[in-house]
C-alpha cells in the first residue's frame, strides 16, 4: 500500500497484539508477535506509553491497553455494560443503606431502569429492570434532567418535560436530588449522578425507601444515606474511568 | 469495640484474590492479581505454582495493610481454590517439579481411555463416587509421575509432595520447607479419584489402581477447622477453612439444607445441590461429591453438574468472532431479536462434561439459515447456558429425587437479565441472586470464621444471606421452552456424533 506511514502501521500492529493478549505480554513477546526487532518495538512502546495508549505493569513489565485509548472509543456506553460495572457497588449500597437501589438512564421524558437491587429484607419484590419511570418527579430523573439541561445551556428545553428549572439548577449545583418514586407519597428516592470517562453524566444511581427513613422532617435527605449514595455513585463513576 | 474480620483467599483459574469480610458478610477490602496461562501444546494448560504463591502472599499482605488502619482484627484465613489443578513439589526445597496441570488440561485423555478399559476400572466409580475422567486430579498426578524425569522414584523415596492448589498454598503459608503443614480439605480430596468418598480416607486400592505412592499425599482434614498457622503473613493468623471453589460458593450461598442448590455462572457453570449426610449414587451423569465437613461432624454430600463452557462462549463471541466489544454487550445484541431464529449453539469446545461426559464431542451451530443474524447467534449462545443448566438439573433430580424449590445463582453472568430470565423459564423454577455476589470468597471466609467463632453456627450465616434479585418463571414461556427442549437435545447428540472418531 503506497503512502502509508510505517511507524503508524507498526504501532497499530503492536496495539492489536497488546489488545489481544489481555495484558500478559512483555516487550520480547510483543516484538516476536509483530516481527520487529526488540529495540524498535521498545521505542514504539515507549511512545505509546507516553501518549497513554498503553499501560505497563511496573512489577512484571507487561503491557496492556492504556486508559487514553479506551477513552477514545468510549463515546457510547452500553447499558448492559453499565449494569455489569455497577453491580458490585449497587449491591454494597443496598446492603449498607438497607434500601432498594436503582440505576437509570434518561430516555426523553422518562428514565429507563437499567439495574435494580432489592431492599435487603427478603420481602416480596419484583425486579423492574426495563421499566420506565417519569423523569420530572423522580430523584433519578431529576439528576439526569439537571445534567441534560446543563449540557444544552440551561434555560429553554429539556424536551417537553415540565420541570422546575430552579430545582434542576440546584440539583446540578449540589450533585444530588430527592423525589417521589411512584404515586405513593410514603416512598421517597435519593439519587446522584454517575459520570463516564469523559466526565458527562451517563446514569443516575439512587435508593428508595419509606419517606420517614430517607428524609428528615423538613424533606432533606438523612446525611448518612446521602453520603452512601454519593460514595456509591462516585465509585461507579471511577469504575467507568471517570477520574474527577 | 473492635470488629472481627476474616480474610479469604480465592485462588482461581485466572487470578488470585484476597478479600476481607466483616461479620455481616460485607466486603471490606479486596486485592487481586492475575497469573499467566501457559499453553505449551494444544489441549495443555499450565500455571506456575511459584507465581501463584507469590500472588497469594502479595495480595494477602496488601489487604491486611488495607484494613490495618480500620478498627478491626483479622482473626482467620479461609482458602477457596480452583479444583483438580495438580502440583507436585520437592519437600526439601519447596520447588515444584514442573508447572501445575490445570483442571482444563486434557493431556490425560489417552491415559484415561487406557485406565477405563482395565477390567478392575469399576472400582473407581464404586469407591471415589465418580467415573474416571481426565477432569480429576488423580490422572494428572499419574501423568506427572510417568513423564517428569525421576518423579516416580523420588516420590517413592518420600522426596516429593502432591497437592491441589489449597494444599500447595497452606504448605507454603505454614512455613514451606521449614515445617509446612501438608494437608488437604475433604472437598478437594474428593476430586482426586484417590479417596473413598464414604470413609473420606485415601483408598489403598485406588492408589494401587492409579499407581500413586501414598507417601506423597497430604493428610485429609475437615473443610471447617484449624489447619495450621499462616506464619508467612504478618500478623500470623490461623488457617481455619479450606474448600474447593464450587463447594465454597455452595457454602457462601448458605445451601446447608438437603435440596438447596446453587449455580455459579463464570467461565463454565457449576451447579451443586446439597444432599445432606447421604451420598447419592448418580446414574444420570451428575457427580457425587463432598459438599463440606465441619470438624467433628459428619460429611455433607452434594450432587454436582459441571459445564465446561458458559461465559467462555460469550468470550468467544467477543474474542473469536469480534461480534461484541465487551461481554455484557452480548445481552444488547441478543435483544435485537425476539428469539433464536431456529438456531442452536452447542459449545462443546473440548468435549461435554455433565451430564453427558463425552470428551469427543465438538461444538456446532445447528439450524443455520439465511434468516439467522448475529443477534440470533448471541441469543442462541446465551440460551446454550440455560439449556445446559436444564440438562444438569434434570439429571440431578433423577438421581436425588430432590426437586428444586429455587436456584440460587452467582457469578459474572448473573448481571445478564436475559439469561437469568431464560434460566427461570427453562427450569420453570425461580432464580434468586444474593446480595453478595462474591460467594466463593464469602464461603471460604464463612468456613474460617465459623471455625474460630466469628459466627456461632450456620444459622448465623443464614441470617447474613439476603436476596438482591429474583427472576420468576413465566408459565407460558416455560411451557414453550419445554416443548422446544428436544431440539436442543438433538443438537447435543449431533455434537457428540460429529466428534466421534
Amino acid at each position: 500500500m503506497p503512502g502509508t506511514v510505517q511507524s503508524i502501521e507498526r504501532a497499530a500492529a503492536i496495539l492489536q497484539v497488546v489488545a489481544g493478549s489481555g495484558g500478559t505480554l512483555g516487550v520480547t513477546e510483543i516484538a516476536g508477535a509483530v516481527g520487529l526487532a526488540k529495540t524498535t518495538t521498545h521505542s514504539l512502546l515507549r511512545t505509546l506509553l507516553a501518549v497513554g495508549f498503553v499501560d505497563q505493569d511496573r512489577s512484571t513489565g507487561r503491557y496492556s491497553l492504556g486508559a487514553g485509548l479506551l477513552r477514545l472509543g468510549a463515546g457510547h456506553l452500553d447499558v448492559n455494560e453499565l449494569r455489569a460495572r455497577a453491580s458490585n457497588w449497587a449491591d454494597a449500597l443496598a446492603s449498607r443503606s438497607g434500601q432498594a437501589v436503582r440505576l437509570a438512564t434518561l430516555a426523553g421524558d422518562h428514565v429507563d431502569v437499567v439495574h435494580h437491587v432489592f431492599r435487603p429484607d427478603d420481602s416480596v419484590q419484583v425486579l423492574d429492570v426495563g421499566t420506565r419511570l417519569p423523569a420530572a418527579t423522580t430523584a433519578l430523573g431529576k439528576v439526569l434532567l439537571a445534567s441534560a439541561a446543563g449540557r444544552h445551556g440551561g434555560g429553554t428545553g429539556v424536551g417537553d418535560v415540565a420541570v422546575d428549572r430552579v430545582e434542576l439548577a440546584e440539583v446540578r449545583a449540589r450533585g444530588w436530588a430527592t423525589g417521589r418514586v411512584g404515586p405513593d407519597l410514603g416512598v421517597s428516592g435519593l439519587a446522584a449522578p454517575v459520570r463516564g470517562s469523559t466526565g458527562l453524566v451517563v446514569a443516575a444511581l439512587g435508593i428508595s425507601g419509606p419517606t420517614s427513613v430517607v428524609l428528615d422532617g423538613r424533606g432533606a435527605p438523612r446525611p448518612a444515606l446521602l453520603t452512601m449514595v454519593l460514595d456509591a455513585a462516585q465509585a461507579v463513576s471511577r469504575e467507568l474511568g471517570h477520574s474527577g | 469495640m473492635t470488629d472481627r474480620y476474616v480474610l479469604a483467599v480465592d485462588q482461581g483459574t485466572t487470578s488470585t484474590r484476597s478479600i476481607v469480610f466483616d461479620r455481616s458478610g460485607r466486603m471490606v477490602a479486596v486485592r487481586q492479581r492475575e497469573h499467566r496461562q501457559h499453553f505449551p501444546r494444544p489441549g495443555w494448560v499450565e500455571h506456575d505454582p511459584m507465581e501463584i504463591w507469590a500472588n497469594t502472599q502479595r495480595t494477602a499482605a496488601q489487604v491486611l495493610r488495607d484494613v490495618a488502619a480500620a478498627d478491626g482484627d483479622v482473626v482467620a484465613l479461609g482458602i477457596a481454590n480452583q479444583r483438580e489443578t495438580t502440583v507436585v513439589w520437592d519437600r526439601a526445597t519447596g520447588r515444584p517439579v514442573g508447572r501445575a496441570l490445570v483442571w482444563q488440561d486434557t493431556r490425560t485423555a489417552e491415559l484415561v481411555t487406557e485406565l477405563s478399559a482395565r477390567p478392575d476400572a469399576a472400582i473407581v466409580a464404586e469407591r471415589a463416587g465418580m467415573d474416571i475422567a481426565g477432569y480429576f486430579a488423580g490422572p494428572r498426578l499419574r501423568w506427572i509421575l510417568d513423564h517428569v524425569p525421576r518423579a516416580r522414584e523420588r516420590a517413592e523415596a518420600g522426596e516429593l509432595l502432591f497437592g491441589t492448589m489449597e494444599t500447595w498454598l497452606i504448605w507454603n503459608l505454614t512455613g514451606g520447607p521449614e515445617g509446612g503443614v501438608h494437608v488437604t480439605d475433604v472437598t478437594n480430596a474428593s476430586r482426586t479419584l484417590l479417596m473413598d468418598v464414604r470413609t473420606c480416607r485415601w483408598d489403598a486400592d485406588l492408589l494401587a489402581f492409579f499407581d500413586v505412592p501414598a507417601v506423597m499425599l497430604p493428610e485429609i482434614r475437615p473443610s471447617v477447622g484449624v489447619l495450621g498457622t499462616a506464619t508467612a503473613l504478618s500478623p500470623a493468623i490461623p488457617i481455619a477453612g479450606a474448600l474447593g471453589d464450587q463447594q465454597a460458593a455452595l457454602f457462601g450461598q448458605v445451601c446447608f439444607a438437603p435440596g438447596d442448590a446453587k449455580c455459579t455462572y463464570g467461565t463454565g457453570s457449576f451447579l451443586l445441590q446439597n444432599t445432606g449426610t447421604e451420598l447419592v449414587r448418580s446414574r444420570s451423569g451428575s457427580i457425587s461429591t463432598v459438599a463440606y465437613q465441619l470438624a467433628g461432624e459428619p460429611v455433607r454430600y452434594a450432587l454436582e453438574g459441571s459445564v465446561a463452557v458458559a461465559g467462555a462462549l460469550v468470550q468467544w463471541l467477543r474474542d473469536g468472532l469480534g461480534l461484541i466489544a465487551t461481554a455484557p454487550e452480548v445481552e444488547t445484541l441478543a435483544r435485537t431479536v425476539r428469539d433464536n431464529g431456529g438456531c442452536y449453539v452447542v459449545p462443546a469446545f473440548s468435549g461435554l462434561l455433565a451430564p453427558h461426559w463425552r470428551g469427543e464431542a465438538r461444538g456446532l451451530v445447528a439450524g443455520l439459515t439465511g434468516y439467522v443474524t448475529k443477534g440470533h447467534l448471541a441469543r442462541a449462545a446465551l440460551e446454550a447456558t440455560g439449556w445446559q443448566t436444564r440438562d444438569v438439573v434434570q439429571a440431578m433430580e433423577a438421581d436425588s429425587g430432590l426437586s428444586l424449590a429455587a436456584l440460587r445463582v452467582d457469578g459474572g453472568m448473573t448481571t445478564n437479565n436475559l439469561l437469568m430470565q431464560f434460566v427461570a423459564d427453562v427450569l420453570d423454577t425461580p432464580v434468586v441472586r444474593p446480595m453478595v455476589g462474591e460467594t466463593v470468597s464469602l464461603g471460604a471466609a464463612y468456613a474460617a470464621g465459623l471455625a474460630v467463632g466469628v459466627w456461632s453456627d450456620v444459622e448465623a450465616l443464614k441470617r447474613n444471606w439476603h436476596r438482591s434479585a429474583q427472576w420468576t418463571p413465566v408459565p407460558a414461556r416455560a411451557r414453550a421452552l419445554s416443548a422446544e427442549y428436544p431440539r436442543w437435545e438433538r443438537a447435543v447428540q449431533l455434537s457428540i456424533a460429529w466428534g466421534a472418531p
